[in-house]
């Protein structure tokens, strides 16, 4: 809850400051060391989830973290042109998608996303961010109102799924749907 | 499973167009690490003495060191070793940057050349798929267009290529090969040429495996914010704009002249100026906490970046001031030319030109004003045009080919190695043994764990001392403790002294360490980041291999002594191991050659500068000893160089 009695949550950022990235990877190694099985025991870059896009003779270094998975590539492009330096759309768009091979499972193929290393105990702060000593990313959590708006409508929604599973329990079981329902939660 | 190594290399022949991925001997890590103790060891076991370095059987070797491309920061040195052209000696010459740690996430420890292939190709390295390329369409291409034009090729902006730029192509000695901001600058370039590969494109998506994961993760990470806090590691000149140092002290010209008095306050403001104004940021290297490379955007120039003294060649070389430095630096890079030896090759040329050795003549076209001259006879070398094709082979060679005293203005080469130009009043003995017999060919190659200069106040000496971890023995602080005068100490310290810069140099060169965070910053400052008391831990962490101070330390004599016995084998002679006549004003032969027996014989070399039988045996490397002695190099019973009558003579 806010002043106002707002609901609210907690938003986790990352604020990037291009200016500061030196290209030293020591995120993606980071990253890449937490998620690994057993926890640090291997470095790749592939398997990040935040990857730096980088070129010293055009000025472009760009840390870039894994976001949803595309299923079709955009069809057309914007080419950005900021403080005289021109970036492809592609270097800040975090979409796992078919045009390239960032953010995939190097061995699978599966999207990789960026899950803001939740974990137990919670950590401090994002590995990436941690790693990174030149102040490039910078961790912040904010709490922040819940639209009035969108608590409705999805109170609304709620309550039409509640309607929809009640009537597949009825035709299937409610065993069978639970799995299902499982079997999808551990896909995504 | 292996762990920080790949266990494998990618040999390949490029006579055959065949690739191979080879299963390495986990117990050659244990004894050689890798990097150039590796690299020194294939040398010597596979190209046998006589082979041309311009021969198909000369290897080209892209050498992992042992931590690259694992978490511990400041790992990522590749050890770019071969039989070089410049002095038939082996060649060494270290990558930073992120070729290295790519190399072992596609999987590969170790990239081989042999053969040599019928035309221009590059090598284009994804995890297993290696394909060797037809390269025709980059020939003379720079290396920014190189790797550009490969990039689009391969449709993949993530790969980093290696390559060499026309200078390379044209065999230039002076050429380097180029990855990002990194160089593998000397000696190397030329063979890379040779053997027709434009360029390694390399890109790799495997795992790294770690030994100890969670105890390397918490050390390393702990490392990471000690070497970014630590003032004394890292590359000062990025940051400190008094650069006094070099401009005062090294010569100018063709390592000539002198100017104590050139550094000044009003000065140090317009370069610090000069610099920040058109400094894009600064970069760094594979998981490094330091930044070192200035990257500058200068007006009608490609952006690029230099790290180190590489902002001072060119102007002081050509009595001009940083901007045109600035000017210059990136075109010389695109060219694919060291901008070490390049602008000492290329004032050379000029003074012999003002002495009347070379005539208005042999410069067809040249231009009138010095930074003419400059652009004009670097376009030269690269493509070896005119006198360009002589210069393009270094000071030494072109000297010997020019005659007619030419011989007397190469005067800052040892073993045809261009040196740093320090001239100095009187001899230094420390400073004499590493110039004459470093085989890492360059001083800041082999200097830089012990002081340069005592502390005489006591209270901040011993604050010093207090702090001084990286120092391997006691023995050391003794002396420090007894030292007043820059050149004075015992042999016996001065030899030791020198043993320990070496030893530090060895094994960053074979575990991966830049320099910068290890064996060159322990000089000033005395703190470090990396010594043999934590680098052992650091090893068994990632390795799993037990490592402890003496184990480590054995393995640097293991490697010093493989390149020695490499060299010795190429033909190197105590006689060569000397310093340029006009190094210190006055100089003392005498004590000179009694120093160089004493340092051959603390290393368990004979007379001559080669191992004994002993050492080598001691060292694992009895294998050595046979070849040695079936060559009639060494005696089974020669002994150590002061058990030698010849020393003893000197001594009387
Ligand atoms: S927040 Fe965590 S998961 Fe996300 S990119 Fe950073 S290190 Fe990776
Ligand atoms: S760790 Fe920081 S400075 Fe280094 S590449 Fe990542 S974002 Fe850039
Ligand atoms: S200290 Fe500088 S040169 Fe050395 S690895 Fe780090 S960034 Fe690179």
């Amino acid at each position: 809850m806010d002043n106002n009695g707002n609901k609210t949550r907690i938003v986790k950022e990352i604020k990037v400051d291009t200016k500061k990235c030196v290209g030293c990877r020591a995120c993606e190694i980071a990253c890449s060391a937490f998620h690994a099985i057993p926890k640090f025991s291997s470095v790749n870059s592939a398997r990040s989830r935040i990857m730096v896009t980088m070129d010293e003779v055009r000025d472009v270094f760009v840390p870039l973290r894994a976001g949803d998975y595309a299923q079709a590539e955009c069809n057309g492009r914007n080419a950005y042109v900021i403080d005289g330096k021109e970036y492809d759309q592609c270097t800040f768009c975090p979409a796992s998608c078919p045009s390239r091979d960032a953010f995939k499972e190097p061995d699978s193929g599966l999207p990789l996303k960026c899950d803001m290393c939740e974990s137990q105990p919670p950590l401090e702060k994002p590995m990436c961010v941690d790693a990174c000593t030149f102040g490039a990313l910078i961790y912040e959590e904010k709490e922040v109102a819940i639209p009035v708006a969108s608590v409705e409508a999805s109170q609304e929604k709620r309550g039409e799924m509640k309607t929809g599973l009640e009537s597949l329990i009825r035709k299937y079981g409610i065993k069978n749907v639970t799995e299902t329902v499982a079997r999808l939660g551990k896909k995504g | 499973m292996r762990y920080a190594e790949t266990g494998y290399n990618l040999e390949i022949d490029l006579s055959r167009g065949s690739v191979d991925k080879v299963e390495t001997d986990p117990k050659e890590t244990a004894l050689h690490l890798g990097g150039n103790g590796i690299a020194a060891k294939m040398l010597f076991d596979r190209v046998p003495p006589g082979t041309d370095p311009f021969s198909p059987d000369n290897l080209l070797i892209f050498g992992n060191g042992l931590l690259n491309g694992t978490c511990v920061p400041g790992a990522n040195r590749v050890a770019v070793n071969t039989i070089a052209p410049l002095n038939g000696l082996m060649g060494h010459s270290l990558m930073g940057g992120m070729f290295g740690a790519e190399m072992k996430m596609a999987g590969y420890d170790r990239i081989v050349l042999r053969g040599k292939a019928p035309d221009l190709v590059y090598i284009a390295v994804h995890n297993d798929k290696v394909e060797i390329r037809d390269a025709t369409h980059l020939r003379e291409k720079g290396m920014y267009d190189t790797a550009r034009l490969i990039k689009e090729e391969l449709n993949d902006s993530r790969v980093w290529v290696a390559a060499i730029g026309p200078a390379g192509e044209h065999k230039a000695f002076l050429a380097s090969i180029d990855c990002g901001n990194s160089s593998a600058a000397r000696t190397v370039g030329p063979v890379m040429g040779d053997k027709n590969v434009k360029a390694i494109a390399i890109r790799g998506t495997k795992d790294v495996n770690l030994a100890h994961p969670a105890e390397l993760w918490e050390m390393c990470s702990r490392l990471r914010k000690e070497l970014n806090a630590n003032p004394n590691v890292g590359d000062w000149m990025a940051v400190d704009e008094d650069d006094s140092f070099h401009h005062n002290n090294f010569s100018w010209g063709n390592a000539r002249v002198r100017r104590k008095t050139f550094w000044s306050a009003s000065l140090e403001e317009r370069w610090r100026n000069l610099k920040y104004d058109h400094m894009s940021r600064q970069t760094g290297c594979w998981n490094c906490p330091k930044a070192c490379h200035n990257v500058i955007k200068w007006p009608n120039r490609r952006r690029f970046s230099y790290k180190c003294y590489g902002k001072d060649t060119f102007h002081m070389a050509s009595f001009q001031e940083l901007d045109f430095t600035y000017e210059i630096l990136g075109v010389s890079q695109d060219l694919g030319l060291d901008s070490y030896s390049t602008p000492q090759t290329v004032a050379f040329a000029l003074e012999l030109l003002d002495a009347g050795i070379l005539t208005e003549k042999d410069f067809p076209g040249m231009p009138t004003d010095v930074r003419g001259r400059y652009y004009h006879l670097l376009h030269k070398i690269a493509f070896r045009e005119d006198i360009g094709d002589i210069l393009a082979d270094g000071v030494s060679h072109a000297a010997e080919r020019i005659g007619k005293g030419a011989e007397q203005f190469d005067h800052n080469t040892v073993k045809k190695f261009e040196q740093l130009p320090i001239k100095l009043g009187k001899l230094n003995p420390a400073y004499y043994l590493m110039i004459a017999t470093g085989e890492d060919m360059a001083i800041t190659q082999i200097e830089g764990s012990f002081p340069q200069d005592p502390i005489l106040d006591p209270e901040l000496r011993e604050e010093f001392i207090s702090k001084w971890d990286a120092v391997p023995d006691q023995k050391f602080v003794e002396w420090f403790r007894q030292w007043q005068k820059r050149d004075q100490l015992p042999d016996d310290a001065m030899v030791a002294i020198v043993d320990w810069n070496e030893c530090m140099h060895y094994l960053d060169d074979s575990l991966g360490f830049c320099g910068f965070v290890s064996s060159f910053r322990g000089q000033f400052g005395g703190t470090t980041g990396y010594h043999v008391w934590n680098m052992p831990k650091v090893i068994t962490h990632a390795t799993g291999m037990e490592f402890d101070k003496d184990r480590l330390w054995e393995c640097f004599q293991r490697n010093r002594n493989m390149v020695r016995a490499l060299n010795i084998r190429l033909g190197l002679k105590r006689s060569m191991e000397r310093p340029p006549e006009d190094h210190w004003a006055v100089r003392n032969e005498e004590y000179e050659q009694l120093l160089l027996s004493k340092y051959y014989d603390f290393k368990g070399w004979t007379f001559d500068g080669t191992p004994t039988k002993e050492t080598l045996e001691r060292l694992s490397l009895g294998y050595v000893a046979e070849d040695l002695i079936k060559r009639g190099i060494l005696a089974e019973d020669d002994v150590t160089a002061l058990n030698d009558p010849r020393a003893k003579k000197e001594k009387e």
